[in-house]
């Protein structure tokens, strides 16, 4: 028996061996456990915009890419283990979607010369790309998010003496915000109160009696799976004026507003790309994915918000391995290859509506010292009646005074801990 | 015809008592040690080390603290991930607090520290048995892990709350950090797994293990007969939250090199720990290295023939993963009390006699 499951494991191996005659993007999705509302649709968007190129133009400058999916259920080892087990691959550039996985990653893709792409989660001070060579989180980071929030709530009324709530993953991913918070405080002059909710969240009881009880004038919330749905429901058990009410974009789909009916109406969440499925390349996706019967999961998640996240993921990895492609003049990208081409990144409004994506994301450049883009927030808000998310403000500029200076220390420290050398 | 005592004759004391009598199964044991030392490390790779043999090697050391204490001394615990993230913090601070000491000594220091706050956690076991102390040692799971998370001085104040683990050598070769060998990395944990199974294993067939057993097997009796139950409570704490702390140190130093406690060592460690011990065998050694092996090679292979080879969805798998692990510790718990271990121990007793039953 030993010597068969051996045997098959070897036979397994050698049938997952490299065919290098495609562009590898492995996608490290959960589709169980507690996060999975929000890990399904983004796979599912990361996997079909993949699907629509292969189908429509033949892949990527006329090289299929193939999408290696490795479920690692938000769990840290498991993604290690979905890491090594796809990086042997030739795989081009890792999307984890976790805030932990992407600090275990960090020190080993750096190591291993691939590139890694967080977008609006994970480390953000990888912006420094002097320091973070291959670690990118264009176009929008946690930071951008805080500031983003407050410049919000500052552009509704003073905001001055007013006391605002921190609702968070207590988790890497949670405590990010946190320091550029503090600041933003200090600097406008408002009263921040810490509430932090345990891993998964399912159990938020005392912290929103808590918010009753001091009654902040706005709620921010850092939250993500399981845990948005207990924080919307809960707040709007204890009648917490929805509108005040500010999720970050990983705590804004319709998986988290949904349970909670009617009461989620108003509420508002932070995006740093467009919603909704009025976009050309929906049109494209229906014909060439849907269709064909090659929609990746049950087919049903398309237009939503998280939807479009893993869909805007897979374009700007695709845009990267197309400039990569036109740097290097070869079709077949390396890893290597496909860092030049995402420090090379250049999205313009003119590519985005070639793409089928018109005012769907900001336009930027990636540069060498810059891994993070521009941050321009927007804020969305839920109709529950109409069940859709609408933009209710431009996509306007963070608070760089206060967040370039803490990007800079936390990399630094990061640098001094790893004896590295400032690049660029 | 294997594992017969028939022409294996002893002349001193200590050929009688050592810790493989049959020559068969001694040699079986030096064999299974050179090849894990002389030939595995020629063959790692970075997947194999990384998805197999080092989540199995401090799997295993953790497993074989817990044997010690539930399996050997009957006291329940579900505090292991808590005892764990000791390990790992205590580790984190002495590298980073004493950057020019080998990480060999962090280590076992780290798993001495586990041993303290272990046995302050043991002191409740005096007074309280069964079911009770199960729910004392979790109050203990819960406590650390948001300790270790609340106070930001065991994570040298950074914003994340993670810990990372700084590059440290051995011999001038690295074993912590992103740029480390495979083999490396096997062979640190190699040592101290092969090391932590030879001292439990001493440490069970004498006097101490002997009370431990005897408070497992009935407390009021082992008193009567001159068994000091504090002494036995608490050095069974001790010794296991050693080894757990060890394990825990390699967990975080060695393996994932970044750490967020609340999802490394939740609830789920300790029950993971203490699925692997009820699979493996309690109450034995080789239990605690077949219940990990168990336990960290079946994902695998179930990720491996199920997504690679048949090509499912991954979903599908990960949820099979469950429903399989959940079978089999029903199955066990029903067909085979004992284990993987008492299983070997059945085989071992048909081969004795193979090929001729009767």
């Amino acid at each position: 028996m030993k010597y068969k499951l051996g045997s098959y494991a070897v036979a397994a191996m050698m049938a997952a061996s490299p065919v290098m005659a495609d562009l590898v993007f492995p996608s490290l999705s959960y589709r169980t456990g507690p996060y999975a509302a929000g890990g399904i649709p983004f796979a599912d968007g990361y996997a079909d915009y993949f699907t629509l190129l292969n189908e429509r133009d033949g892949g990527i400058g006329g090289v299929a890419a193939r999408v290696l999916e490795c479920e690692t259920g938000y769990n840290t080892e498991k993604g290690v283990e979905c890491y090594e087990s796809t990086k042997g691959e030739g795989s081009l550039v890792y999307q984890p979607l976790s805030t932990g996985i992407t600090y275990q990653l960090i020190p080993k893709t750096t190591a291993d010369g691939i590139p890694m792409h967080t977008m609006g989660y994970g480390r953000t001070s990888a912006a420094n790309g002097q320091v973070f060579s291959h670690t990118f989180n264009y176009p929008a980071n946690y930071w951008n998010g805080a500031s983003g929030a407050i410049n919000y709530l500052m552009s509704q009324g003073d905001i001055a003496g007013k006391k605002i709530a921190l609702v968070y993953h207590n988790s890497a991913y949670g405590k990010e915000p946190i320091r550029t918070l503090e600041e933003l405080s200090e600097k406008h002059g408002f009263e921040l109160m810490l509430v932090a909710v345990d891993h998964p969240g399912q159990e938020q009881k005392s912290q929103w009696l808590q918010i009753r009880r001091e009654r902040p004038d706005n709620v921010i919330m850092y939250g993500w799976g399981v845990m948005n749905q207990v924080a919307i429901q809960e707040a709007a058990n204890i009648r917490y004026p929805m509108e005040n009410f500010i999720g970050i974009w990983w705590s804004g789909s319709e998986n988290d507003v949904l349970p909670a009916g009617d009461a989620a109406n108003g509420y508002k969440a932070l995006t740093f790309h467009g919603v909704g499925s009025d976009f050309p390349v929906f049109d494209d996706i229906q014909k060439y994915v849907v269709d064909a019967g090659k929609a990746a999961g049950a087919g049903d998640q398309i237009g939503t918000v998280l939807y479009n996240r893993g869909l805007y993921a897979a374009m700007l990895a695709a845009e990267a391995a197309k400039t990569a492609q036109d740097i290097h003049g070869e079709a077949e990208i390396t890893p290597a290859m496909m860092r030049d081409g995402m420090e090379a990144l250049e999205i313009t409004e003119t590519k985005m509506t070639e793409l089928g994506l018109p005012g769907f994301g900001p336009s930027f450049n990636v540069s060498c010292a810059n891994h993070g883009g521009p941050g321009l927030i927007g804020m969305t808000q839920w109709d529950a009646s109409a069940g859709t998310w609408s933009l209710i403000s431009e996509f306007s500029a963070t608070d760089m005074d206060v967040i370039q200076p803490l990007i800079d220390e936390d990399s630094a420290s990061y640098a001094s801990e790893n004896n590295i050398e400032a690049g660029c | 015809m294997f594992y017969r005592e028939a022409g294996d004759f002893s002349t001193t004391y200590p050929q009688d008592s050592q810790t493989f009598p049959i020559k068969f199964d001694r040699y079986r044991y030096y064999f299974v040690l050179a090849v894990a030392v002389l030939v595995m490390p020629f063959v790692m790779t970075d997947y194999l080390v990384n998805s197999i043999f080092l989540p199995f090697l401090i799997y295993a050391i953790a497993a074989i603290g817990l044997n010690i204490l539930t399996g050997y001394c009957g006291q329940v615990s579900l505090g292991t991930g808590g005892f764990m993230a000791v390990g790992a913090y205590a580790c984190y601070k002495l590298m980073t607090a004493f950057p020019d000491v080998n990480i060999f000594f962090h280590v076992i220091l780290a798993g001495g520290i586990t041993a303290l706050v272990g046995t302050a956690f043991g002191l409740p076991s005096l007074r309280i048995k069964g079911f009770y102390l199960a729910v004392a040692t979790l109050a203990a799971q819960f406590f650390l892990v948001w300790l270790f998370n609340k106070v930001s001085w065991f994570y040298n104040y950074s914003a994340s709350g993670q810990i990372n683990a700084p590059e440290r050598t051995v011999f001038g070769i690295e074993v912590t950090g992103p740029n480390t060998e495979a083999w490396a990395t096997y062979l640190f944990c190699l040592v101290f797994t092969v090391g932590a199974a030879i001292l439990a294993r001493n440490l069970t067939r004498g006097s101490i293990g002997r009370e431990w057993m005897a408070i497992r097997d009935m407390d009021i009796a082992a008193e009567i007969i001159g068994v000091n139950p504090l002494r036995a409570k608490l050095t069974a704490f001790a010794v296991s939250s050693f080894f757990v702390g060890v394990s825990g140190a390699l967990f975080f130093a060695v393996y994932l090199g970044a750490v967020e406690v609340g999802e490394v060592f939740g609830i789920t460690k300790s029950f993971l720990v203490l699925f692997m011990i009820i699979i493996g065998g309690l109450g034995s050694i080789f239990g605690s290295f077949a219940g990990a092996a168990f336990l960290v090679v079946l994902p695998v292979v179930l990720k491996i023939v199920g997504v690679d080879l048949m090509g499912w969805p991954t979903d599908i798998v990960a949820h099979f993963q469950l429903v399989i692990v959940g079978g089999l510790i029903i199955m066990f718990l029903i067909l085979e009390p004992h284990g993987l271990a008492q299983l070997w121990r059945v085989a071992k007793e048909k081969l004795r006699l193979w090929p001729f039953p009767h």
